[in-house]
């Protein structure tokens, strides 16, 4: 049963994913370590970092991808479940601070005795021990999303408005990590990091580390992402988002599916928040902003939506673009990012795995048409889907059927 | 007809929208292994009487039950499926983006949790059924074809196939021949009589000579609720169904 699931993830696509992540995890850490600096082939340890930093952002595109491309569920506040898991992240590191911080408490974060706050807070206890932080990276994000969905979709809130709820969750949450009363930092967040798992934060193999972790990371949840599309589950995901009440009337419980993927889609956000913050050093009620999760939505649609590969390929591609634009032409980023979600919307609906794939397939057709044209006496070899395929989307389809295929529809 | 010898079993269900009602103290009774045609004019209430089956709409009051002694009007719509009714839609409802293929395989029986599915592999004779089902509603050539290719009378079929793979012990069936040709038309009445050998079948349609294919026996709705009930040819007698068919 197990040996099926995971079995059922891996095809050619996935073959060539797996193979160029394995290649980056490998090559940018040693070419970080190993090779020494003078070589043009040295990666600096700032480089190593962003890129650790793009990989976590990777990661929290997939985690919308798998709710918005395969279930239709547009979430515009799944970056409120990244910083979540990168403060209960943020509070083991804290935790590790120990006496070396400013005022040298053993027990109390720097800005507790700022406040003049006499002993921790109970939500804080446990927050020493790494296990009970990494059990609160996915439990905390994954609780909030079950208990949200669960009313949400329960009630049967879709579309447009689900999307503006999500917005008003992580602008709740915003505001509420923003008072010092709550204690996490306030607006200063969580910063000043030594050491994590006992190795300095600051090292060059820490950030090696981290980097490998991230893509590691990203790797795994894109092996169970895959898993549950290309499984009936999958299938019923796609149903639900083309013809939700069809869907129903078929017997499923829609909202007993869309509150697994919501709350394992939360859970993988917050793993990407805490992989994020050791790595950038600091979290603060920022990463909240509402901004920030409409960017991730702006990632997987010019990656592709329902592609998976693509939310990878669209939030490395858009982050390096951005890392450029504000360096360069620092006041037209957000201008760039507009221009280039109008043009995505408006030139690529499928985004650019979608397009290239739907090019691909009608290259072969035509070439399998063509050779039918000069007399094989071979009929047309049959269309390469067959149908007990595990798969639902992008398997190839010939190019004159897919003309009136329906891709992946916004949520109204 | 008893409530406890009836497959479904409405009685005094009204239902009202912003005053407007849309079904009136209607009271119906399908027997078991029975085949049913619905007539009546726009606004009839057919299409409600359906939504209130389903579990889409919950009447203002009245009863429905279904095998004599499951109460209808507590239960949402994937229970009322899990219980043994399936709905063909009136526009032609299929998941376009699935082949023709997935959409069999989701409406197979088959359990319905995400866990179940989650870890789902297809047996040999969900294979042999799926297969069965292509054959009978004539799209084994279109198998792997993605449903939103298929023309407006082959989902129409799809969709019956999908009723059918679910194995409910009620089918309601809104419209079958809405949109086909004369020859599809046919068909389609053969084959719902087929279907009809082995399963209750509750059939909504406007089209009186598909209607007279069936030779079933028919109830005629209207303003929400029943004006007439018997053979097509002693409801046609009727004056007063032919007064709301023709207009007054």
């Amino acid at each position: 049963m197990m040996s099926s699931f995971l079995f059922r993830a891996m095809d050619a696509r996935a073959g060539v994913f797996l193979a160029i992540m394995a290649a980056v995890i490998i090559l940018v850490p040693a070419c970080n370590l190993f090779v020494p600096e003078e070589s043009p082939f040295h990666v600096p340890t700032y480089a190593v970092t962003l890129m650790g930093k793009y990989l976590t952002y990777a990661l929290l595109a997939l985690a919308v991808d798998l709710v918005w491309g395969y279930c239709g569920i547009l979430s515009l506040g799944h970056a409120a479940f990244f910083a979540l898991g990168g403060y209960a992240m943020g509070m083991y590191l804290m935790r590790q601070i120990g006496t070396r911080g400013v005022y040298g408490d053993p027990i109390l974060p720097d800005f507790m005795v700022f406040l003049n706050w006499q002993d921790l807070p109970w939500y804080w206890y446990g927050f020493d021990m790494f296990w009970f932080a990494a059990l609160m990276v996915l439990l905390v994000p994954g609780l909030l999303a079950f208990i949200f969905g669960w009313f949400a979709f329960r009630s049967r809130v879709t579309g447009v408005y689900l999307s503006i709820i999500t917005q008003a969750l992580t602008y709740a949450l915003l505001l509420a990590f923003f008072r010092n009363d709550m204690g996490f930092g306030g607006n200063n967040g969580l910063t000043d990091f030594k050491d994590i798992l006992g190795f300095d934060i600051q090292a060059d193999t820490t950030r090696a580390g981290l980097f490998a972790a991230s893509g590691l990371a990203l790797v795994l949840c894109f092996l169970i992402c895959r898993s549950i599309t290309r499984s009936k589950l999958g299938k019923v995901l796609v149903a639900v988002r083309d013809a939700e009440s069809r869907t129903r009337f078929l017997g499923y419980r829609v909202e007993h599916y869309k509150l697994f993927v919501w709350t394992l889609s939360a859970m993988m956000a917050g793993i990407a928040g805490a992989l994020y913050v050791p790595q950038v050093g600091i979290i603060n009620p920022g990463e909240f902003a509402p901004a920030n999760s409409i960017e991730v939505v702006i990632w997987v649609a010019v990656g592709g939506r329902g592609t998976l590969v693509g939310a990878v390929l669209g939030a490395v591609l858009v982050n390096f673009a951005k890392t450029w634009f504000t360096a360069a032409l620092p006041d037209i980023w957000l201008f760039a990012l507009g221009g280039l979600f109008v043009f995505v919307t408006l030139f690529l609906p499928k985004g650019i795995v979608g397009t290239v794939s739907d090019g691909w397939t009608a290259l072969r057709q035509r070439r399998i048409s063509s050779d039918f044209g000069e007399g094989s006496g071979d009929p047309p070899a049959q269309p390469p889907q067959s149908p007990a395929a595990q798969a639902n989307v992008p398997e190839p389809v010939p190019a004159t059927s897919r003309a009136g295929a329906v891709h992946p529809q916004p949520a109204e | 007809m008893t409530r406890a010898t009836s497959l479904l079993y409405l009685d005094g269900v009204s239902v009202a929208f912003d005053g407007f009602k849309a079904l009136n103290e209607l009271s119906l009774t399908v027997a078991p292994g029975e085949m049913r045609a619905i007539i009546g004019p726009n606004g009839a209430g057919k299409t409600t009487m359906m939504d209130v089956i389903t579990g889409k709409t919950r009447p203002d009051s009245g009863e429905v039950f279904f095998n004599g002694a499951i109460d209808l009007t507590g239960e949402d719509e994937a229970s009322i499926a899990e219980l043994g009714i399936g709905r063909k839609f009136q526009k032609p409802t299929v998941f376009e983006s699935h082949t023709v293929w997935d959409n069999l395989e989701l409406a197979l029986k088959a359990p319905r949790g995400p866990f179940a599915t989650l870890f789902h592999v297809i047996t040999g004779g969900e294979k042999t059924r799926i297969n069965q089902l292509l054959d009978l509603i004539r799209l084994g050539d279109k198998r792997s074809e993605l449903a939103a290719n298929l023309s407006h009378g082959q989902k129409q079929w799809l969709e019956i196939g999908m009723l059918l793979a679910q194995d409910p012990k009620l089918l309601l069936v809104d419209e079958p021949a809405a949109g086909m040709t004369d020859a599809e038309t046919a068909e389609t009445a053969e084959l719902l009589k087929d279907i009809a050998k082995d399963h209750s079948v509750v059939v909504v349609e406007h089209d009186m000579v598909f209607v007279r294919a069936l030779g079933v026996k028919v109830t005629v709705l209207h303003e929400g609720s029943v004006l007439a009930e018997g053979s097509l040819d002693h409801v046609s007698a009727n004056e007063r169904v032919v007064e709301v068919y023709l207009g007054r």
